[in-house]
């Protein structure tokens, strides 16, 4: 009875946010899977498993990757980056500012594919246009925010990234000024 | 009012009205939040549901043999186990754990098979064979009149009528009678579904002998604690329900869930955790979604637009079981008088049971439908009238703290602002009707409450509770029900707490929505928990403020109502010298008082309508919004851009402004998507494949949700009315900004190329129709031609205010007709006088 568990096992050193872990998975399991389930890496999230969301992107060897569409053995010996490896020690990566402080996280559920995406596009562009990211983040689906205020988001990180002083205007925060009406 | 609420009231604000960081931002952007399927336990057991491949079928027999000795297999569990039915509202309680003798829709859980991982849970669920019996499924409104037997469901008002609605208040035929342009029209809102990014999910956990925790995505934990209570047969004392942090709720989160259930029984049973993780399609299944609604609407205006009559008919597709259904008739209707003034209102609705997932609330629950009627409704009435529909809105809004033709008690009105507003920046004035052949403005408003008046069941307890804890720390804790679904609502009650008390938000801890730990709130929906919890919040701070300032005072030998609370002291009102830390404030209070907990609570006042079906509508008060839409259509081929949408909404006051913004870019989003593209289709398999009705496109890739590529740019407008009703005078802002978006897109297509399009989604073919119909010399329009005769039923007849009526219905014995007088709302005593008279004004509401 044993045997489905057992002969379907594998083995593989999994490289993840640059901290080597073994780990024992049946061997068609994926990464988002594994990460999950067996390392307790929960930051990854899943919202189809299926490819179709974005929920579960995670950065191989710098690259987007939709975890639930990779097997974990596919992702030995290759560069993984969760989400829970963006801060560095307990200060957090620009992205991870500039999404609490403009609200562009509400439930925050896709937020982390979302951020993981964004950090590769910010390490390819560090100075991405508005159309950049909005194709880079294409493939992921946020049902909360209505996405501009998480373009806005990215923006804002490239520019503290760079060290640039840019931010997003103060009607970005408080509403836009009330228009007066002519005549009035 | 006392003297230090005077205090705090001149008080600047630290905290309220600024742009700070939620609470929970940086677990959310760390990874570090624990949703419901991040738990996990030792010993851990995994449940796959078995569901329904029939739509509508008697079962015959369910095989298990095969499934019981498979690998890992711990138990399987069918319906006849669990047979107490549940449902959310009292009046439709048509739910089993798990279909005991009959499935009403393909998805409908049969049995649940618990095994040691996911893998063998799963593998073993498709080993268990079920037979059925089929019967005739019903796909739609028109089917169900047409066939009464079989029944869905052994209940309702008619063979696979679930709900008649039939209320006649004012003189409806007077009005029609003195009107210059009576007008008509069919309109179909297509049903969808929330889509949150996260799966449902619920772990269950045993605890000592006879006691369960659980862990759940939902938006509701009071009620899942109640139903959990109801099916399991135990004490509710026993049981704990957990709301975990939820990714993304819509409406969608807020019944009590097979699964649920299926994981706590087991848990019980076999003595270990038992967790149950849907997959996508599974979630489409568990719907709850926006129901399909055909309207007819006939209104009677005056020359200069002001209407005097309208008679509204819907026909709502209500899936399988009830869920929140007859709130949801009631709701196609009941706020439609919550804008414009409207003397004269009669309003029909029927629910229908059909075979497929149960529809029930979603993001504006029941609103939205008849909102998108009304609002491209008038932009056909301005056109005709000659009137600028800007301009006909703003003459005939609804005055501020009047109560409407149906007994609703409005409260502030920033409708008007908000309309000048968008209309100002957009142009609207040198560009509607003005742009280019192709470029078209189109405008609506609309308006919802700010939580519903009355819980869904009926008692005399507050909806809800806020509990403080102080001690010599000088952190506060609290602890409340309500449910964080990602709105911001841990943000909104720790801030409240922290700005009576003039401490930081890092001093601040919640506990939250654990019905062990936390006093009880009715769950994140019906926009109620900034009003509700912030005033049982504003409350128990008060109460804890009053201590403080007490203790200090003598301590300080000054007078506490001079005391300020502000910077993390507690000090002298003219010298902030003269003053403690907050935390030693709290020491002299607790020397003075011993250990220190205070509450709050929060009942809304009792809304002055008292005929059957005046439950649902009633809310504190109601916010606003108005929206314009800039759009391009291509005339060729009916497709179109959605430009800019500009957005005006009465929060009545802003908590966070920049979280208040997150909510009307969503529900824009949201609204955007519903007008767009998004719909809940069915069809059926081929004969050879059994003819059974199914969910078109239960995954993400196909059913269609606007991507980042699809947004316009959104400029937003806050309108701050500081209603008497609000804590510090806030309203909503999670539903109500959806509202005007959707008719706003399908009224600034006929600016752009002249064609009205009177159903949604507003796919590019019906444009492309609609044109092609002009072209030859037909009406430019597509849409639904006909409403179904449905025999309604004779209608309540309620006298309005105008009328000197008293809110009851004119058949009810205690009615006074045509007296003048108004009535006396609000009182303890109508309160009582209405829950011993159950029958009167009852009627279960979200």
């Amino acid at each position: 009875m044993a045997s489905t568990l057992t002969s379907s096992l594998t083995t593989a050193v999994l490289s993840i946010n640059g901290e080597d872990r073994a780990v024992v998975f049946p061997v068609h399991h994926t990464l988002l899977e594994v990460l999950r389930e067996e390392c307790a890496l929960t930051g990854t999230k899943h919202g189809c498993e299926l490819g179709e969301c974005g929920a579960c992107a995670v950065l191989v060897d710098g690259e987007p990757v939709l975890s639930c569409l990779m097997l974990a053995a596919e992702a030995s010996g290759r560069t993984i980056e969760t989400v829970e490896g963006l801060q560095q020690d307990n200060a957090l990566h620009p992205l991870q500012t500039a999404f609490a402080d403009l609200g562009a996280t509400q439930c925050g559920y896709c937020i982390p594919g979302i951020l993981m995406v964004a950090k590769g596009l910010l390490v390819r562009e560090p100075d991405p246009s508005d159309e950049q990211i909005r194709e880079a983040l294409a493939g992921n689906l946020c049902r909360c925010t209505g996405y501009n205020r998480i373009v806005l988001a990215v923006k804002w990180a490239g520019a503290m990234a760079r060290g640039d002083e840019w931010r997003p205007a103060d009607e970005d925060f408080l509403s836009t000024p009330i228009p007066v009406v002519s005549g009035q | 009012m006392s003297a230090h609420q005077s205090r705090i009231g001149q008080k600047r604000f630290e905290l309220l009205g600024k742009p700070f960081r939620r609470v929970d931002a940086r677990a959310k952007v760390t990874g570090q939040t624990r949703f419901a399927d991040d738990l996990s336990f030792p010993r851990m057991a995994h449940v796959k549901l078995v569901r329904s491949t029939a739509a509508h079928a008697n079962i015959k027999h369910v095989d298990c043999t095969v499934a019981e000795k498979m690998p890992g297999v711990l138990y399987i569990l069918l319906g006849d186990e669990l047979p107490v039915p549940y449902g959310i509202l009292p009046v439709s309680q048509d739910e089993q754990t798990l279909a005991i003798d009959k499935v009403r829709f393909v998805g409908d859980p049969i049995a649940a098979v618990v095994a040691l991982t996911e893998d063998q849970a799963h593998a073993a669920a498709l080993a268990v064979k079920v037979d059925y019996d089929l019967l005739p499924t019903i796909d739609s409104v028109r089917t169900a009149l047409k066939i009464p037997e079989p029944r869905i469901h052994d209940y309702g008002d008619e063979g696979n009528i679930h709900k008649k609605v039939s209320l006649k208040f004012g003189a409806v035929e007077d009005g029609f009678e003195q009107s210059d342009l009576i007008l008509e029209d069919t309109v179909f809102f297509q049903g969808n579904t929330h889509l949150p990014i996260e799966q449902h999910s619920a772990v269950a956990v045993p605890e000592d002998e006879d006691r369960i925790t659980l862990y759940s995505a939902t938006q509701t934990p009071h009620y899942v604690h109640r139903v959990l209570a109801r099916v399991l047969q135990l004490p509710a004392s026993r049981i704990r329900v957990i709301a975990c942090s939820v990714g993304g709720g819509f409406g969608g989160k807020t019944d009590p869930f097979n699964h649920e259930i299926v994981v706590a029984y087991l848990a019980l049973k076999l003595g270990r955790p038992v967790k149950a993780t849907l997959t996508r399609e599974e979630v489409f299944y568990c719907h709850r979604g926006r129901h399909p609604v055909l309207m007819h609407i006939r209104t009677g205006f005056s020359k200069d637009g002001a209407m005097l009559a309208q008679h509204l008919r819907t026909a709502l597709d209500g899936g399988g079981y009830g869920s929140y259904g007859v709130a949801s008739t009631f709701y196609t209707g009941a706020l439609q008088t919550t804008t414009y003034t409207l003397p004269a209102y009669r309003f029909e609705a029927a629910r229908a049971f059909t075979n497929k997932p149960p529809c029930g609330p979603k993001r504006g629950h029941g609103t939205p439908q008849p909102r998108f009627a009304l609002e491209v409704h008038l932009d056909k009435a301005a056109h005709k009238l000659g009137i600028d529909p800007a301009e006909m809105r703003l003459r005939n809004l609804a005055p501020a703290d009047s109560v409407t033709a149906n007994w609703l008690q409005l409260g502030s009105i920033g409708l008007g602002e908000c309309i000048e507003a968008v209309v100002a920046g957009s142009g609207w004035k040198e560009r509607y009707g003005k742009l280019p052949a192709g470029r078209g403005l189109g405008i609506a408003c609309g308006a919802y409450l700010c939580g519903a008046g009355l819980p869904i069941y009926w008692n005399h307890m507050p909806q809800s509770g806020v509990q403080l804890k102080l001690d010599r720390s000088g952190g506060v804790a609290v602890f409340c029900g309500q449910a964080e679904i990602g709105q911001g609502s841990d943000s909104v009650l720790a801030a409240i707490v922290a700005e009576v008390l003039g401490i930081s938000l890092a001093d601040v801890r919640l506990c939250v929505a654990d019905t062990d730990l936390t006093p009880v709130d009715l769950g994140s929906y019906s926009s109620r928990v900034t009003l509700m919890v912030g005033h049982a919040a504003v409350q128990a701070a008060e109460r804890a403020r009053d201590m403080i300032a007490k203790a200090v005072g003598d301590q300080l030998d000054v007078p506490a109502n001079h005391l300020v609370f502000a910077e993390g002291r507690v000090f002298q009102a003219g010298d902030p010298s003269a003053g403690l830390d907050f935390s030693d404030a709290v020491i002299a209070a607790e020397a003075r008082f011993g250990t220190l907990g205070t509450t709050g609570s929060y009942i809304p006042p009792r809304a002055p309508g008292r005929y059957r079906g005046a439950g649902v509508g009633p809310s504190p008060t109601y916010s606003y919004t108005a929206a314009v839409i800039e759009t391009e259509v291509d005339a060729q081929t009916g497709m179109y851009d959605v430009k800019h949408v500009w957005v005006a909404h009465d929060i009545g006051k802003a908590i966070n402004p920049t979280l208040v913004l997150g909510q009307i870019e969503g529900s824009v989003y949201m609204g955007l998507g519903e007008a767009m593209m998004e719909e809940q289709e069915f069809r059926r398999l081929p004969k050879r494949l059994s003819s059974a009705l199914v969910h078109k496109m239960p995954s993400m890739l196909e059913y269609k949700s606007p991507g980042f590529h699809d947004m316009p740019e959104i400029t937003s407008y806050l309108i701050e009315t500081n209603d008497k009703n609000g804590p510090f005078g806030a309203k909503e802002v999670g539903q109500g900004p959806l509202l005007p978006v959707i008719p706003a897109l399908a009224n600034a297509i006929f600016d752009a190329v002249g064609v009205r399009v009177d159903q949604v989604p507003i796919h590019p073919d019906l444009v492309l129709k609609a044109l092609q119909a002009g072209a030859r010399g037909k009406e430019a329009r597509a849409g639904p031609a006909a409403f179904p005769d449905i025999d309604f039923g004779e209608p309540i007849i309620v006298d309005t205010p105008e009328q000197g009526g008293d809110g009851r219905a004119a058949d009810d014995p205690k009615a006074r007709r045509n007296s003048g007088v108004g009535s006396s709302a609000g009182t303890m005593k109508d309160r009582d006088q209405a829950l011993k008279e159950k029958d009167s004004a009852s009627l279960t509401t979200t």
